[in-house]
């Protein structure tokens, strides 16, 4: 266990994994992230402008759904962070747990909130699809039970790394919640597969042709593109904003210390 | 455009919810910029006394 104070946000503990370290230690994560962040953040605006823009005026109605299937412009990108969200998580808490990295544990702290917001997203568009097209606000099927089961263990998480005095031990706890929550996320990608669901399969693969018209395809790939900017400013910043108030709070033990009488 | 409520509470929220976490973001990194500011400050004050 490593304690908290002024050196440790800048200098990570010595040991295995000392070059992940150099490359990725507190201070230079403040450097790097500071250059990086506004061109995030405008990539971000610009391209989800373009992509929403494009899917609710300009991009064709389906044959079948008609205009709800603008709905998709927001709920595709919103289901695809849930996942990846939750596979970065799992990945900071696996760097976690094996090197000891300070700067995983901020980062898996503060994307737990950002997973749990763009899945409670995709959920609520899900369910304003659903309405429409299925008569149904919501239904107990594979696909979207096993996204409701990553909501809770987003907000598992983001509860249990708050819940202990020593912020160590809630990181460590954390970390190997994220671990075995992970385990849903195959279970999310194969539901529409393995059982007979409501929910249509994918219809954008990485190794197949997409189904879906060119028309429609483009402005999902703009809105995508942009919402994981966004996503990945809005961890960084708060990442950022993390690095720094543990700086703060180191400061402030080690002016209380020095003060000690002895 | 049929389903115009449905869509339009979509696009709603997907504007609301992420540029809510942005907001929230940005405000907490200048909160927590200032206050560093101020405590390094104090902090470097105390050490030369």
């Amino acid at each position: 266990m490593y304690r908290v104070d002024a050196r440790s946000v800048v200098a990570p503990p010595a040991g295995a994994g000392r070059s992940l370290h150099r490359f990725a230690n507190p201070g230079q994560f403040m450097r790097l992230s500071g250059m990086v962040v506004p061109w995030l953040a405008t990539g971000a605006l610009v391209l989800t402008a373009i992509g929403l823009v494009w899917g609710l005026f300009f991009a064709p109605a389906d044959w079948q759904q008609g205009d709800a299937v603008r709905i998709m412009y927001v709920h595709v990108p919103a289901a695809w962070l849930a996942s990846a969200g939750y596979a970065a998580l799992a990945i900071c808490s696996a760097l976690s747990l094996v090197w000891r990295h300070p700067l995983a544990d901020l980062a898996a702290v503060e994307i737990g909130p950002v997973g749990a917001g763009f899945t409670a997203l995709c959920l609520a568009t899900g369910s304003l699809w659903g309405k429409p097209m299925w008569g149904a606000w919501w239904v107990w099927d594979a696909r979207l039970t096993s996204v409701l089961v990553l909501f809770f263990l987003y907000l598992g998480h983001i509860a249990l790394v708050r819940a202990f005095d020593d912020p160590v031990r809630g990181y460590r706890a954390g970390a190997i919640l994220a671990l075995i929550g992970a385990v849903d996320l195959p279970i999310i990608k194969f539901s529409v597969d393995w059982w007979n669901t409501l929910h249509q399969p994918d219809t954008i693969t990485l190794t197949g042709a997409p189904h879906m018209y060119i028309g429609m395809l483009w402005p999902l790939l703009f809105s995508t593109l942009g919402y994981t900017l966004a996503f990945a400013a809005i961890v960084l910043t708060r990442t950022r904003a993390a690095v720094m108030e543990r700086r703060i709070r180191g400061l402030l033990m080690a002016r209380a210390s020095a003060q000690e009488p002895g | 455009m049929d389903h115009l409520t449905y869509i339009a509470a979509s696009y709603a929220l997907g504007v609301l919810i992420p540029g809510a976490l942005a907001i929230s973001a940005f405000l907490r990194v200048g909160t927590a910029r200032r206050r560093l500011a101020a405590v390094d400050t104090r902090s470097r004050r105390g050490a030369m006394r």
